[in-house]
């Protein structure tokens, strides 16, 4: 039992982390059906920032909590720079373009972004600083980390308040419309382009905040550490049901205890005949069952396909 | 019409950068008597050295290069004879930049220019490749820390290395595990790579062998970095040590989640993962960490090379410098003993060659291995690496005792090396002070 429980908290931890990501790829799709692979990268940048801000300022001996505060204060606009830059320059060109056009830059600027990465910041695998002393807490046998708490309790705030902003403000309205309609949404108004790219800014600084906690909890970073994370994250977003933000929260969640738990029990279950390699596999197998029986996800409208 | 003048100018240089390097060439060199009276004949014999010196490695390219020479030098100055001419060992080193392919033009360059053996290369990815070129010329050659086993099992006659194998390895360090940290559970996780499973495989034989109940396997990748599942699961089995057979990379983040998760298990890893790097990777909960290296460490060679090295370079040497002043002095010995300098001629003699050298005894397997190489198990204690014991011919000796051992001069005190020149007297070099 009480190895359940601490593979519950071992999953809801990443699952954390894969909503914070699957966000901002439900964001994009839902607007402009872009499935914007860089998302990955985007988070992998959010990391690589923060360890350089967290390597400069380690010794002045400031409070830990306030350093990675600050990196992570850093690692946000960053991204939310990549995020606009790249939709100004990569996507808003191809908007009118045949899908696929966009897709295959989506995965060019991929590419772009972790080779900038590894001019930058090298091949090898960085150790992110570890100031952050981590302190377990007992519930029986299993343990949670504040370092965890932590995770789970920010990407809960943000999510609460991406939440509100989408629901309750004039630019979430205006988000809704446009991935409702966009032309129509402009002839009542709405700049279609600035709607786009704040979508874009906001998703990348998800990404941000996603890349610090990922890259902290594990204590290592490396310029190919987006690429995994992002195939999963989509996924999570596919199997909640991409354009839905609750569908992209609940989606992440389940993914990482769906893992965490395959990953635990497979070997006992099939007597060793599978083993903990296949953990990545899960996520695919889960989205593959889901897309079988439900193909729109597990929240997602039904929906015609647009004209 | 730029064209010419550039080849006129790079000639320059090429002759420029020659006559820089005899001039400091001989400027090393100990002064020796410069006229003796009669001038006997002399035949000149070149060795080979190959490492990467430059790149990310250059300082371990360099300090097998200084390796070589000592004892190229020690040998010269020793002035033997074959067919009543003196021998003058010369030196040809080449880079390869830890990269096979240069490896490979780099080995036929040194078959081109007529060496007699070659000494390297550094790396296994880089000596493999190379052995090919070097076994179609019929040309000797001896690494002095390619680990990799496929080196010495392609079936060329005059491949050798002076180190242990990576399956040489997984055995030593299973013992060390068994024998000290008493287990009676093991859990073995690899990251599914030819390293990573091969050296896991082995621990895995030799842990059975033991009568040391092993857990089913548990895998992750060469990326991996979540490995709470995973571990979570072998809290649940309660495992009294874990092996991890994989990189720095993965192995950090492994450790610091087992901790995070209160494993008290002892964790070994193998040489891939037995690096400075753990401290950072894994923090705190690096200490106590087990691992295993190939070879001994440097500052376990015998102190007749230390203090010649010392004396000659004024530094320590860092990490497989005695491994290739052996292979050098190993080419040399049977040489020697052939009284040929033609590799076809003292090929037989290198291969049942019994030799005692700064690493200790030294004699080749049929394929090229040495017997009984030694493995030497790390501990992580404060931050640091230290070795703890050294593992040979199934006998695990303790660092302090295997140090003390060569330190007293061995028995059958080295038959080849100089008695001309002894070095002059440096400072004993302090145990601790070789860093990797």
């Amino acid at each position: 039992m009480d190895i359940f429980i601490q593979q519950l908290i071992n999953g809801i931890t990443v699952g954390a982390v894969y909503a914070m990501v699957a966000l901002g790829y439900t964001m994009v799709f839902g607007i402009i059906q872009l499935i914007n692979v860089a998302h990955g990268d985007v988070v992998m940048f959010g990391a690589m920032v923060a360890f350089s801000i967290i390597h400069a300022l380690s010794g002045a001996g400031l409070p830990p909590l306030f350093v990675v505060t600050i990196a992570t204060a850093c690692a946000i606009p960053v991204c939310m720079l990549l995020g606009f830059a790249m939709e100004r320059v990569a996507y808003r060109p191809l908007r009118n373009a045949p899908r696929l056009a966009s897709l295959i830059t989506a995965i060019g600027v991929s590419i772009i972004l972790q080779h900038f990465a590894l001019i930058i910041w090298s091949r090898n695998p960085l150790a992110f600083p570890q100031i952050i002393a981590v302190e377990s807490f007992h519930i029986g046998e299993a343990t949670i980390t504040n370092v965890q708490l932590g995770m789970i309790g920010i990407s809960t705030l943000i999510m609460t308040g991406l939440a509100l902003l989408v629901y309750r403000t004039r630019l979430g309205a205006a988000m809704r419309a446009t991935a409702q309609n966009a032309p129509i949404a402009g002839l009542m108004g709405i700049d279609a382009n600035h709607v786009i790219a704040m979508t874009f800014v906001i998703g990348a600084g998800l990404a941000a905040i996603a890349g610090v906690m990922v890259a902290n909890y594990y204590g290592i970073a490396h310029y190919t550490m987006g690429a995994n994370l992002g195939l999963k994250a989509f996924c999570a977003a596919v199997l909640g049901g991409i354009g839905n933000l609750p569908g992209a929260m609940l989606g992440g969640v389940l993914l990482g205890v769906v893992e965490a738990l395959g990953a635990g029990y497979i070997g006992d279950l099939t007597n060793n005949v599978f083993g903990s390699n296949y953990q990545d596999v899960f996520a695919f197998i889960v989205l593959i069952l889901v897309l079988v029986f439900r193909p729109s996800g597990l929240l997602g409208e039904r929906v015609g396909d647009r004209a | 019409m730029i064209a010419p003048r550039i080849r006129v100018l790079s000639l320059a240089t090429v002759a420029a950068l020659a006559a820089l390097g005899l001039a400091s060439c001989s400027k090393e060199e100990p002064p020796k008597p410069v006229a003796a009276p009669p001038a006997p004949p002399s035949m000149e014999v070149k060795i080979g050295s190959v490492a990467p010196l430059t790149g990310g490695i250059a300082h371990l390219g360099k300090d097998n290069e200084n390796g070589v020479r000592l004892a190229l030098e020690e040998a010269t100055a020793a002035k033997f004879k074959i067919d009543g001419k003196e021998v003058k060992f010369v030196m040809v080193s080449e880079d390869d930049q830890a990269d096979p392919k240069v490896g490979t033009t780099v080995a036929q360059k040194l078959v081109d220019a007529k060496v007699a053996g070659v000494v390297g290369h550094l790396n296994s990815g880089t000596s493999i490749p190379a052995s090919a070129i070097y076994n179609t010329a019929n040309l000797p050659m001896i690494s002095g820390s390619a680990t990799n086993p496929q080196l010495t099992e392609q079936g060329f006659k005059g491949v050798f290395r002076v180190v242990g194998r990576d399956d040489q390895q997984g055995p030593a360090v299973a013992n060390y595990l068994a024998s000290n940290a008493k287990p009676k559970t093991v859990a073995i996780i690899d990251d599914a790579t030819a390293y990573g499973e091969g050296l896991a495989n082995e621990v895995e034989k030799a842990l059975k062998a033991a009568k040391i109940r092993v857990l089913p396997r548990e895998k992750g990748d060469d990326k991996k970095s979540d490995w709470k599942a995973v571990l979570t699961k072998l809290k649940g089995r309660n495992p009294d040590a874990v092996f991890y057979g994989g990189m720095d990379a993965t192995g950090g983040p492994l450790l610091k989640q087992a901790r995070e998760l209160k494993l008290k298990a002892v964790f070994a890893f193998g040489d891939g993962a037995c690096t400075d790097k753990m401290k950072e990777l894994a923090g705190e909960a690096a200490d106590g960490l087990l691992c295993s290296q190939a070879g001994i460490p440097p500052q376990a060679a015998s102190k007749k090379f230390l203090d010649a090295y010392k004396a000659k370079y004024k530094v320590d040497p860092i990490l497989y410098s005695p491994f290739t002043y052996d292979a050098a002095n190993l080419i040399i010995e049977a040489i020697k003993k052939a009284g040929s300098a033609d590799p076809v001629k003292y090929l037989p003699e290198l291969q049942k060659i019994e030799f005692s050298g700064a690493t200790g005894k030294i004699s080749f397997d049929e394929k090229g291995d040495r017997k009984d190489a030694e493995i030497t198990i790390f501990s992580m204690k404060e931050g640091k690496l230290a070795p703890i014991a050294v593992v040979k011919g199934g006998q695990t000796v303790k660092f302090e005792d295997f140090i003390a051992q060569s330190a007293t001069p061995a028995p059958a005190a080295a038959p080849a090396a100089a008695p001309a020149a002894e070095a002059p007297k440096a400072d004993a070099p302090k145990a601790d002070a070789a860093k990797k």
